[in-house]
């Protein structure tokens, strides 16, 4: 099963606990595609840095592009604006972290 | 080949210019290299001078904008012979039937948008999209309402899109993403706009031409248009002079 990963910026002029970041993903997924297209992205938080605001998520190819969506259409955490910005996706964790 | 982003509707303040340069600086950050910002028709030549300065720091280019909501075509018609010249995109927002139809027929009007919450007021149909198709007019859709409504609106705002984007595909009509909004949070990269149009069944690479090529279009055909050079499409003066 192929998977993509994606680093994602989370601005805001907050922090947020790895719960409250995978808590809105979640809840983003199932608002747009509900609880059915949310079980088909096979979403999971591989590593997330609080200090600086990025987080890395694995999904499965084929809900790449549904996850992209719905990340872009976070705005709010705890009624706090913020904005998900998917900064690089790779099909492995290494991939990530290569320089472009 | 890379793709150059271009965003055509950034909304700041210019009661608040720090909020217009963060706004500037951070669609530079988000991988922008054009944006536009429509100008109120007031606009000093002084403030105009600023706008390009901040563009010109955080290494943007800058497209001038106008945006025209006339309540009937003879308005329409009226001010586009008025300030066709003058700025190098000019939208028209259609908030009448009459008016979207006189837009999407004359050649003048680079983009048509819609009111953006009034389902009512969205005239982008089959008649339409058929007049917009004889001229050069592109349709815009703004990511600014998809992010701030919830439920039942967005939905229904998505299914009207998915309908307005098929009959724009349908008659070759290009499309536009644009932000269209003046909250910093609301931006979002070129790449995750493209991602959002896929919520109304824009295929990938369409929706890559909406953030890209399809604005690029528009501000480089006006340019050369408003050369001093340019005689008409494919025609401009290359020299001047008793030797020619």
């Amino acid at each position: 099963m192929k998977r993509r990963y994606l680093l994602l910026q989370i601005e805001s002029g907050e922090t947020f606990t790895q719960d409250e970041v995978m808590s809105t993903i979640w809840k983003a997924v199932t608002k747009l595609y509900g609880e059915t297209g949310a079980s088909k992205t096979g979403l999971s938080l591989i590593e997330y840095n609080q200090m600086e605001c990025t987080a890395m998520v694995r999904v499965l190819l084929d809900a790449a592009g549904l996850a992209r969506a719905s990340i872009a259409s976070i705005t709010e955490i705890r009624g706090r604006p913020v904005a998900f910005h998917v900064l690089r996706v790779s099909g492995s964790i290494r991939g990530l972290s290569k320089p472009k | 080949m890379k793709r150059i982003y271009a965003d055509l509707h950034l909304r700041p303040n210019f009661n608040d210019f720090e909020q217009t340069k963060q706004m500037i600086t951070r669609a530079t950050k988000l991988g922008y290299h054009l944006i536009a910002i429509p100008l109120p028709p007031n606009f000093s030549e002084e403030n105009l001078r600023k706008l390009q300065g901040i563009c010109r720091e955080a290494k943007i280019d800058f497209a001038t904008r106008l945006d025209l909501k006339p309540t009937t075509p003879d308005e329409l018609t009226r001010n586009l012979r008025k300030l066709r010249r003058k700025y190098e995109v000019i939208a028209v927002i259609c908030e009448s039937k009459n008016v979207a139809r006189q837009a999407a027929k004359d050649r003048r009007v680079d983009i048509l948008n819609f009111p953006l919450y009034d389902y009512h007021g969205r005239f982008f149909d089959l008649a339409e999209a058929e007049l917009a198709s004889g001229s050069l007019t592109a349709f815009e859709i703004d990511a600014q309402p998809i992010l701030a409504l919830e439920g039942p609106a967005r939905s229904k705002l998505l299914s009207n899109l998915r309908r307005e984007t098929e009959t724009a595909k349908a008659f070759h009509i290009p499309i536009i993403l644009s932000c269209g909004t003046s909250d910093l949070m609301l931006m979002r990269r070129p790449m995750d706009m493209a991602a959002l149009a896929s919520l109304f069944d824009l295929e990938d690479e369409q929706a890559l031409q909406a953030v890209s090529e399809n604005p690029m279009g528009i501000v480089k055909r006006n340019r050369e248009k408003l050369n001093s050079k340019f005689v008409a499409p494919g025609i401009r003066i290359v020299r001047r002079g008793k030797d020619c």
